[in-house]
């Protein structure tokens, strides 16, 4: 038997006892099925409910000032001023009991100054409605009720406005969150789940027992690796299938790109778990580590939040996250159509921060704990 | 003779302990080889340097004349004290798994059958009882054939059915004209399978030999044990003497003559217990311990 074949017989082999541990582990292999889809229904419910009673208004370039509201109001006034006094009284008792509309409460006004990615987020109903205040234009998405709403109170203004109109499908606050909610949970089913197992195996002297055999160091992590891989990427696409059954997800990309995505992130993230506890055999201090590893992650990768409109300082920092890159990859599938080679950084950076923090580990790794 | 392992100078610290010093042995092909001595004599330290777990900090092994290798190492079977296996893995599983490591493993059945895991082959290992995770265990270190097979206080535990099953399949194995390596602190293991044994204490080796050789070197008189009471000179400056506190033992060639003499000096014979010497009784003479106690 060459030593090449030696070798992937004895990662194959590995490859499988872990993997029938982890999926005969009824209570485990529940908690990551059930855990994720929990987090969506909840989100999903939480924030398509009532609370969620506000508009989004895009302004292309720049918001007007409040001399040039008044310079709108003006050109009203120099018509007003064509009509009789007693007209001209009317208007203005009723102007003051009306809100210029760029000055309305519940309506949140987003700059763009790129006119195609805005009328992208009107298609896609990531804003209600597209406002040139300057050319006197609007874009409204046909199909967009909540865009009628808000088409009307511009219009209530009684300002002379050109109407354009535009078409797309929905991409609801579920669809931007499923790409959050998935990277999330595969963050931490790679990063902890591949730090635990090697400490715990430390711990109790499982690796010790596997040192005893011809078994390397290099291919027990790869076998790790693989192993958490699969685990990770089934589960998670078992996670999605489900949800997109009840959600009916927003999908314009291939769903093989989106599985090179997830499968990327997962890699590079399972590797810097092994990365955290390829010496450790204390669970305390792995758990602490992972802790502080994943939390800024979860807070500042756009799990829960687009980044947009936050400091070039935040945005800055969360560009060292392997998690930002995979789920601004994942989200450009689903909602752009990304393919592959459109996605060639992200994916270079995790695939190569992967192979980093692997060669890291392996080069580190220790397999005696305290175990006698 | 053919000395399959041959260890010299052998000595390994951890930061301030002295964990072993300086020791030397051989160990013979086809003999069954014990280390004896109390918990933290260094005998697990020693067992893991010859299996190559535990680097030395001094001196050499050699297996079969040649410094120790990765090939060398391929001829060695082990079976640790603790160590835990994959979880959620049948015992069949976990011999498929260990088998998929060598290219040549003994084939699974043959090892079902010598380790008599048949009964519960199909089970997860977490269910198994003591006795039964020994033989699988074992089991696993055997699959790769060795030729030297060691076994760090492998009946620890066991109940006593468990420990005479246990016995009789090393010797099963050693009757196949293997070399076992044994790391025990029960004197009766030792007597019954070992045929040369190593006794240590505190790193260093205090006695070697064959059991019942050692025991006619330091013990050629049966002992008498009486309770612990204030003895007349005439007894304690004619006879070997162990004290502690539960009893009081005294080496004679003449047991008649003896119990005369203390009956004479008016010596309580209350709870007295006649016997030959044992292994514990070696140790207890050598160190002032117990074989099971702390080093």
């Amino acid at each position: 038997m060459s030593a090449m074949t030696g070798a992937w017989k004895r990662i194959i082999a590995v490859f499988k006892a872990r993997n029938l541990e982890f999926f005969r582990d009824k209570g485990s292999l529940s908690w990551s099925l059930i855990m994720p889809i929990v987090i969506i229904v909840a989100i999903s419910a939480a924030f398509n409910g009532d609370g969620k009673a506000q508009y989004k208004v895009g302004v292309m370039n720049a918001l007007p000032t409040d001399n040039s509201v008044q310079a709108l109001g003006t050109s009203d006034s120099i018509e007003t001023a064509n009509r009789s006094l007693n007209q001209a009284m009317a208007e203005h008792n009723k102007t003051q009991e009306k809100q210029h509309f760029f000055n309305l409460k519940y309506v949140e006004f987003v700059v763009y100054n790129d006119l195609s990615e805005a009328q992208n987020r009107v298609q896609r109903h990531g804003v209600d409605l597209l406002v040139d205040w300057q050319n006197r234009q609007y874009w409204v998405n046909q199909t967009s009720p909540k865009g009628y709403v808000v088409e009307q109170l511009l219009l209530g203004q009684g300002e002379p406005y050109q109407r354009e109109v535009l078409t797309g499908k929905e991409v609801r606050y579920i669809d931007w969150l499923i790409p959050g909610i998935l990277g999330m949970n595969i963050m931490f089913g790679s990063l902890m789940g591949a730090s635990y197992v090697i400490v715990r195996y430390r711990k109790n002297a499982v690796l010790k027992r596997l040192k005893a055999t011809p078994l390397t160091a290099t291919e027990f992590m790869v076998a790790q690796v693989l192993s958490r891989l699969f685990i990770v990427v089934t589960m998670a696409a078992i996670v999605f299938a489900l949800c997109n059954w009840v959600f009916d997800f927003y999908m314009v990309g291939s769903y093989f790109t989106l599985l090179v995505v997830a499968a990327s992130g997962a890699l590079c993230l399972i590797a810097l778990g092994l990365l955290i506890s390829c010496r450790s055999q204390s669970e305390e201090l792995v758990s602490g580590v992972s802790n502080l590893t994943t939390w800024p992650m979860m807070l500042l990768s756009g799990v829960w939040f687009s980044l947009e409109g936050a400091s070039e300082f935040i945005i800055g920092l969360s560009k060292i996250f392997p998690l930002t890159h995979m789920l601004s990859a994942a989200r450009a599938v689903m909602t752009d159509g990304a393919t592959i080679a459109d996605l060639r950084f992200e994916l270079g950076l995790l695939l190569g921060l992967g192979a980093l923090f692997i060669a890291l580990a392996g080069m580190m790794f220790k397999w005696e704990g305290e175990a006698r | 003779m053919e000395y399959v392992i041959e260890v010299e100078g052998l000595s390994k610290s951890f930061k301030d302990v002295q964990a072993v010093d300086d020791i030397s042995f051989e160990v013979k092909k086809g003999q069954c080889f014990g280390l004896l001595g109390p918990n933290g004599a260094g005998k697990t330290t020693t067992i893991e340097m010859l299996e190559g777990i535990v680097k030395a900090s001094k001196g050499q092994i050699r297996y079969f004349g040649q410094p120790v290798s990765k090939e060398a190492l391929t001829k060695v079977g082990i079976q640790f004290q603790n160590t835990a296996l994959q979880s959620y893995l049948t015992c069949r599983d976990t011999l498929k798994l260990f088998s998929s490591f060598y290219d040549n493993p003994v084939a699974q059945e043959e090892l079902i059958e010598i380790c008599q895991l048949g009964e519960f082959i199909d089970r997860f290992h977490s269910k198994l009882s003591g006795g039964q995770k020994q033989r699988l265990l074992l089991a696993l270190a055997l699959i790769n054939d060795p030729e030297v097979i060691f076994l760090d206080e492998p009946t620890t535990g066991l109940d006593p059915h468990a420990r005479r099953l246990f016995w009789e399949l090393i010797n099963r194995i050693k009757s196949q004209g293997k070399t076992i390596v044994l790391t025990t602190h029960y004197m009766d293991e030792a007597e019954f399978l070992c045929d040369e044994i190593v006794i240590m204490a505190q790193g260093k080796i205090i006695e070697r030999g064959n059991p019942q050789a050692l025991l006619g070197k330091h013990f050629s008189d049966s002992l008498i044990r009486i309770s612990p009471q204030p003895l007349p000179s005439v007894i304690t400056e004619n006879y070997d003497l162990v004290e502690n506190e539960l009893y009081q033992e005294l080496s004679t060639q003449n047991i008649e003559e003896t119990l005369s003499q203390l009956t004479q000096a008016n010596v309580s014979l209350q709870g007295m217990h006649i016997k030959s010497a044992n292994l514990d009784d070696l140790f207890m003479k050598l160190t002032g311990q117990k074989l099971g106690e702390e080093a």
